[in-house]
C-alpha cells in the first residue's frame, strides 16, 4: 500500500510542474501590461515604470522570473492581487469555504437523492420509475446549468418569492466567521433566524450546481449495479434463498458502489467548472466568482496563482480519491 | 477481431455490419427520437434564412420585449417574442442553430484530429514520447476545463473563434487517452505483427492497421464531446467571453437577457430551452451509439 502511495505522489510531481509552468505563463501572454494594470487610469511616468519593473522583478530574465514566483508559492507566498492589493492567498482563503459550503451541500444533494435513484433503477430495470429516472437523468446531465439557474430564480424567487435571489446571507445578519462555513457558524453562534437566512440563500445555488453530478451519479449507479446484479454470486446468493433485500443491501450494492465512489470523486473539476457559472448567477462570493471578476479586470497575479491553487486542489482530491479506491477495492491493492 | 483490416471487406460485409449497427441503434427509442430531432435541427440550420420570418438582427423599435403570442399583450408578428431591442425571437433562434452546430461541428473535428493523433503516438511508441505526450495531457485535465477556456479565451480574446479553439484543446486530451488505452492493447495482437512481418511501415501500422479497430469508443466520445462543445461555447458566450452581440448564439442571447428575467421571462426561456434541447438529442444518440458499439451490451 505504502509502495503505491509513493508511487502516485511520484507521478504527480512533474504535473504540479508543468501546472506552475501553465500557471505562470498563461499570465505572460496575457494581453496588456501589468504595471499599467497596477498604475490603473492615472498611468505612470516612464522612470516610475522602470523603477516598478525592477520592484516586481519584471525586468529579470522570464526563467528567472518564474523560479522567484515558485521560490515565493513554496514559502506559501502567491503574490498581492493588483486589484485589491491584499496578498492572494489572503483573499483565497476568505472565499474559499464559500466555494466548499456550496459545493459540499450540492454533492451531499446529488449523493442521496443519486444512488438510491440508481439503485431503484437497476432494480426496477425497464419499469416506468426506471425510465422516468434515466429520463430525467439524460436531461440534468444535458442541462445549461446557467439556464437552469435563471429558470429557478424566475420560479422561486421572482414568481414564488421564496428565496433570495443572491448573496449567501441576508445583509441584516453580521456574523464573524468562525469556520467560513456560514450553516456552521450560525449554528455555532446559536442564531436561528441567520441559520434560516443562509439555507435559504443557499438552497438554490446547490440545487444548481448539484444537477449535473446527481444525473452522472444516479446513471453511474444504476449500470454499475446492473452490472452486479448478473453476477454468479449474486445469482448464487438469490439461489440460496436469500430475500432481494439482503441481495441487494450486502451482496449487491457493497461492490456496485466502489466505481460510484470513483465517479464522485472525479466531479470535483466538474464543480469547480460549475462553480464559476453557479456563482455568477447568484453572486455567491467564492473562488468561482473571484476567479471570473479577476480575469475580467486583467488581475493577473490573481489569475495565476488562482490556477495554480484550483489546479492542486482537484489534483490534491483526485489522488485521495484513487487512495480510496485502493483501500476500498482490495483487488487494486494486491497489484 | 482477428480478421486483418488489410482484406477490404465486400460490399455486402458492410452493408451487413451496418444493418446489424441499425438493428442495435434503433432497439433504444430514445436514440431514434434524439436523432430525429437532430436532423431537424440540421435541416433548420441549413435553411435558416428560408425559415426564419425576420433577420436576425433587424431591430423593431415598435416592438421591444413583446411576449409569445400565447400571453396577453403580444403582437402576432412575433411568434415567439421579442427581445428588449426589439429583434424578432424566433429568428435569432432558427439563426441560433447554425451557430450551436457548427461550434460542436469544428470543435469535435479539432479535438479529434490532434486528440488521434497524439493519442496513437503515445499508445504506439510508448516509452518516452508516451509519457511525455500524457503528462501534457494530465497537466490540461488538472485544471477545470471551463475554468481552462476562460483562460485560454482571455488571451487569444473573447469571440467565436478563439473560444472554439479554447474548448478543443480543452477537450481533447479525452481522445488522446481513449485513442492512447485502445492503441495499447490493440498493438501486440497477431493481426499486427502479421502487418509488421509482412513489411507494413510505422504509418500504416498506427493509421491503416490499428487505428480502425479503436473506432467505436472513439465516435461515443465525438459524440459526447460534440453535445459538451454546445455546452461549453453557450457557457463561456454567457461569460461574455464567447460570440460577442449581436450574434444570435444561445448562451451570447441569454447574457443580454439576464438583467429582463423577471419583466420578460421568455428572453431567457427560450434560448435555455434550445441549448437543452440540442444538446439532449446528441446525448440521446450518444446513449444509442454506445449500446450499438459495444459488444459487451450485444445480446443477439
Amino acid at each position: 500500500m505504502l509502495n503505491y502511495i509513493l508511487r502516485r505522489l511520484a507521478l504527480i510531481v512533474p504535473t504540479i510542474i508543468g501546472i506552475s509552468i501553465c500557471a505562470f505563463a498563461f499570465v505572460r501572454v496575457l494581453p496588456g501590461d501589468p504595471i499599467l494594470a497596477m498604475a490603473g487610469q492615472h498611468g505612470v511616468t516612464p522612470e516610475r515604470y522602470e523603477i516598478l519593473r525592477e520592484q516586481f522583478g519584471y525586468n529579470l530574465p522570464i526563467w528567472q522570473q518564474y523560479f522567484n514566483y515558485l521560490g515565493g508559492v513554496l514559502q506559501g507566498n502567491f503574490g498581492v492581487s493588483l486589484a485589491t492589493k491584499r496578498p492572494v492567498i489572503t483573499e483565497f482563503m476568505t472565499l474559499f469555504p464559500a466555494t466548499i459550503e456550496l459545493a459540499l451541500v450540492a454533492m451531499f444533494l446529488a449523493v442521496i437523492i443519486g444512488i438510491p435513484a440508481g439503485i431503484f433503477a437497476a432494480v426496477k430495470r425497464g419499469s416506468w420509475f426506471d425510465q422516468l429516472t434515466m429520463g430525467v437523468a439524460l436531461t440534468g446531465y444535458s442541462m445549461p446549468i446557467f439556464w437552469w439557474g435563471l429558470l429557478l430564480i424566475i420560479f422561486f424567487s421572482g414568481y414564488l418569492g421564496w428565496t433570495p435571489v443572491s448573496g449567501r446571507i441576508a445583509l441584516s445578519f453580521f456574523l464573524r466567521p468562525i469556520t467560513g462555513f456560514m450553516l456552521v457558524d450560525t449554528l455555532l453562534y446559536g442564531n436561528w433566524p441567520a441559520f434560516v437566512s443562509a439555507l435559504r440563500h443557499l438552497i438554490l445555488p446547490a440545487v444548481v450546481l448539484g444537477t449535473i453530478p446527481l444525473a452522472v451519479i444516479a446513471r453511474q449507479t444504476r449500470s454499475a449495479m446492473l452490472e452486479i446484479l448478473g453476477e454468479d454470486y449474486v445469482r448464487t446468493a438469490r439461489a440460496k434463498g436469500m430475500s432481494p433485500r439482503r441481495v441487494i443491501n450486502v451482496h449487491a450494492l457493497r461492490n456496485a458502489l466502489i466505481p460510484v465512489v470513483t465517479t464522485i470523486g472525479l466531479q470535483v473539476g466538474l464543480l469547480m467548472g460549475g462553480a464559476i457559472l453557479t456563482e455568477t448567477i447568484f453572486s455567491w462570493p467564492g473562488i468561482g466568482k473571484w476567479m471570473i471578476d479577476s480575469i475580467s479586470k486583467r488581475d493577473y497575479v490573481v489569475v495565476q496563482s488562482g490556477l495554480l491553487l484550483i489546479a492542486l486542489i482537484v489534483m490534491a482530491v483526485n489522488l485521495l480519491v484513487d487512495l480510496l479506491y485502493a483501500v476500498i477495492n482490495p483487488r487494486i491493492r494486491v497489484q | 477481431m482477428t480478421q486483418t483490416p488489410q482484406i477490404a471487406p465486400a460490399k455486402s460485409d458492410r452493408a451487413a455490419a451496418l444493418r446489424e449497427f441499425w438493428h442495435y441503434f434503433s432497439v433504444n427509442r430514445g436514440a431514434v427520437i434524439g436523432l430525429v430531432v437532430f436532423a431537424l435541427l440540421v435541416l433548420i440550420a441549413i435553411f435558416a434564412p428560408l425559415l426564419a420570418p425576420y433577420s436576425p438582427d433587424i431591430q423593431y423599435r415598435d416592438a421591444i420585449l413583446k411576449p409569445p403570442i400565447w400571453d396577453a399583450g403580444s403582437d402576432p408578428r412575433f411568434w415567439l417574442g421579442t427581445d428588449p431591442v426589439g429583434r424578432d425571437m424566433l429568428s435569432r433562434l432558427i439563426h441560433g442553430a447554425r451557430y450551436s452546430l457548427f461550434i460542436g461541428f469544428f470543435v469535435v473535428s479539432g479535438a479529434l484530429f490532434v486528440g488521434v493523433i497524439l493519442g496513437v503516438l503515445a499508445g504506439y511508441f510508448g516509452g518516452w514520447i508516451d509519457a511525455m505526450i500524457m503528462r501534457v495531457m494530465d497537466i490540461i485535465l488538472a485544471f477545470p476545463s471551463l475554468l481552462l477556456a476562460l483562460v485560454l479565451v482571455a488571451i487569444l480574446g473573447p469571440g467565436l473563434f478563439n473560444a472554439m479553439v479554447a474548448i478543443a484543446l480543452v477537450l481533447q486530451p479525452h481522445f488522446a487517452r481513449l485513442v492512447r488505452a485502445a492503441v495499447m492493447a490493440e498493438k501486440n495482437r497477431e493481426y499486427v505483427t502479421a502487418a509488421r512481418l509482412s513489411g507494413a511501415g510505422h504509418l500504416r501500422l498506427m493509421l491503416v492497421t490499428i487505428l480502425p479497430n479503436c473506432l467505436g469508443p472513439l465516435i461515443v466520445q465525438a459524440t459526447l464531446s460534440f453535445s459538451n462543445a454546445i455546452l461549453e461555447a453557450a457557457a463561456l458566450g454567457f461569460l461574455g467571453m464567447g460570440a460577442q452581440p449581436p450574434t444570435p448564439e444561445w448562451g451570447t442571447m441569454l447574457a443580454s437577457a439576464r438583467e429582463f428575467i423577471l419583466r420578460a421571462p421568455w428572453v431567457v426561456t427560450f434560448p435555455g430551452l434550445a441549448i437543452l434541447i440540442t444538446v439532449l438529442a446528441i446525448n440521446l444518440i450518444g446513449d444509442g451509439l454506445r449500446d450499438a458499439l459495444d459488444p459487451k451490451l450485444k445480446r443477439s
